[in-house]
């Protein structure tokens, strides 16, 4: 397990290095690189620029610039932000509750059905059932997730009114916990489909592979009733290989995240990606980037160990 | 590596071209993928040709036909907000689209193979190198990857078809790299080394040519992905602009009327729905005719 946990440790931090290194050539490769806020202030000739780029050090060798931007990035100094000059660290921290509320939800929403379709389609292979289940996973993971949310607020806010259009919670309103579920049901559904499809996919094949194994047979063989050799037996051994999907669902999850954020207005950090981006609010977007590549690490890690933990298999060899 | 897939790929044999007409027959057992194959025929024909057909110019403008719901004075799937017909935008908008789509999957399809190749080829370093880069990549939600490199430019289909690429070739080179790792191995490789070859030549002559069943099929969920990006990119404000169409734009633009002209909306995505779904189909039951066992999901 030692062993184990070391090699996946330095792996991840070689991967944490790459990934800072990526968000660095990004944050050069913007026009005018981290200069271009102060091309557009009147009255700044193009020598007070350069001074300005002396003066944060713009005019080093890139080597000796990337290392302070990392040292300052691993103590939390994120930088400012344009618009506000606020903490690049804080203002992400105050979004980052609606997201991670609509995320959470979107993803109970897909573990919980995905898992039972995906049983299901497995145990009943070639059923009706699993054929309708295979379509219509193939035609969710191709629905563009704001048409659906844009369809979803026509029929269910619009037309039916039972839903409301967007935002976290009526403005103005009491902040009652009804309130918050009742504007969370759109999103979070909307952000579940595609996940929805993906869970049920990879649990009937993972479900698929664990049936035809040996120990099942066995069980079988005792004389167990099918019930229990399908719940207690394939479907603990077929969950594992899910709990790494959980980790490389991360980066999917938290693109269709931004996405459903714009569709209904829900203040998380994908609208205030979409925001700064609009304002070339750099720090922001930027900080952004790296701190969802580096929860997309982080879950991947998290997902190895605890496979680990549960599946004695994987730390053994 | 399975002995089914050992013996697809055993090269060189009189009877190469066998497994190829039953790869044939497999796809065309497959409802679905010959569904989605005729779906994109019929598409890219209907882009092509459809518009000199329709006796309406996509940026005519007529006030007095103002968000007329389909199907009203010959305007078969209604107009907009400035009386353009919507059926002709479509077919136009198609035009943009679907090239973006095919012309992004050839450009992350080659970098992905050459990556691949290179790292599978030279394995050690070079190869773990690489792919941890592809790895690192990964770690960044390829839509905010997408936005932030299309907010640096000015987007254009060309613009629009690179950055894209540039977002969506990893898959490929994993696909490929883990081929051409365990062809590596093979005996035919070992002989061809044997007898002197290159290692440019073992590498695209022997290794990727049989490597090409798994490629055709990421290449082809490619295409399906990014017409998604596109579709991602334009809806967030950062695709090809006004007044060129793209079914993308078309759709940020309805947005505003989703309440009185709901049409605006929906045949955009269902048009992209189901050019995405299509490609999807068909990579699909490509993987099942070429029986490559690799997963991609």
């Amino acid at each position: 397990m030692a062993n184990f946990l070391i090699s996946r440790l330095v792996q991840s931090l070689i991967l944490f290095v790459l990934v800072s290194m990526i968000g660095f050539a990004v944050l050069h490769l913007a026009p005018g690189g981290p200069l271009s806020r102060f091309a557009l202030v009147p009255g700044l000739s193009q020598a007070d620029i350069a001074r300005i780029g002396h003066e944060m050090g713009l005019d080093r060798p890139l080597p000796v610039q990337y290392w302070e931007w990392l040292s300052r990035l691993l103590v939390g100094d994120w930088g400012q932000s344009f618009r506000d000059s606020q903490p690049v660290l804080a203002v992400i921290g105050s979004r980052l509750p609606a997201t991670l509320e609509l995320m959470i939800a979107a993803i109970l929403i897909a573990i919980v059905t995905g898992i039972a379709i995906g049983i299901m389609g497995a145990v009943r292979r070639y059923s009706i059932f699993d054929m309708l289940a295979t379509v219509g996973a193939m035609i969710a993971l191709s629905i563009p997730t704001f048409w659906f949310g844009l369809v979803t607020i026509y029929i269910f806010a619009v037309k039916l009114q039972w839903l409301p259009a967007g935002n976290r919670a009526t403005i103005g309103g009491s902040g009652a916990l009804l309130d918050y579920l009742h504007h969370l049901i759109a999103p979070a559904l909307v952000l579940a489909l595609v996940e929805v499809a993906v869970w049920s996919r990879y649990m009937r094949s993972s479900m698929l592979d664990v049936i035809n194994q040996d120990y099942i047979r066995t069980a079988r063989a005792k004389g167990l009733p099918e019930r229990t050799v399908l719940l207690r037996h394939a479907f603990r051994n077929a969950l594992l290989p899910m709990i790494t999907l959980a980790g490389l669902e991360l980066p999917n999850l938290l693109g269709g995240a931004l996405v459903a954020e714009t569709v209904f207005t829900w203040p998380g950090m994908g609208r205030l990606f979409l925001d700064s981006l609009g304002y070339r609010d750099y720090p922001v977007v930027m900080g952004i980037l790296m701190f969802s590549a580096m929860l997309v690490l982080l879950g991947n890690l998290l997902a190895d160990l605890l496979c680990a933990v549960a599946d004695p298999r994987i730390r053994l060899t | 590596m399975s002995t089914t897939t050992t013996a697809m790929l055993s090269p060189g044999s009189p009877k190469a071209a066998r497994p190829r007409n039953r790869a044939l027959t497999r796809f065309r057992r497959h409802r679905l993928a010959v569904f989605g194959f005729s779906a994109i025929i019929v598409l890219v024909l209907a882009t092509i040709v459809g518009p000199w057909f329709i006796p309406f110019d996509q940026l005519h403008i007529d006030l007095r036909y103002r968000f007329a719901p389909p199907p009203a004075g010959g305007h078969l799937f209604g107009t907009d907000q400035l009386g353009r017909d919507l059926l002709v935008r479509l077919l136009m908008a198609g035009r943009i689209s679907l090239t973006i789509g095919f012309a992004a999957m050839l450009v992350s399809t080659a970098i992905g193979v050459l990556v691949g190749v290179t790292a599978g080829y030279y394995g050690k370093a070079i190869g773990i190198v690489l792919m941890r880069f592809v790895d690192a990549v990964l770690c960044f939600p390829s839509i905010f990857l997408l936005l932030v490199l299309a907010a640096f430019v000015h987007p254009n289909v060309l613009t629009l078809t690179l950055i894209i690429a540039a977002t969506s070739w990893m898959e490929v080179a994993r696909v490929v790299e883990s081929q051409i790792r365990t062809l590596r191995e093979r005996d035919f490789t070992k002989a061809a080394e044997m007898l002197g070859a290159s290692g440019r030549y073992v590498m695209f002559n022997e290794l990727l040519r049989n490597a090409v069943g798994p490629i055709i099929v990421a290449a082809t969920l490619t295409v399906a992905r990014a017409i998604l990006m596109e579709a991602y990119v334009s809806f967030l404000g950062y695709g090809i602009q006004a007044p060129t169409a793209s079914w993308e734009n078309m759709l940020n633009n309805a947005q505003q009327y989703l309440g009185s002209a709901p049409w605006l909306a929906i045949f955009p995505g269902l048009m992209i729905t189901l050019a995405v779904t299509s490609f999807n189909f068909v990579g699909d039951g490509l993987r099942d005719a070429l029986d490559a066992r690799f997963d991609l999901a």
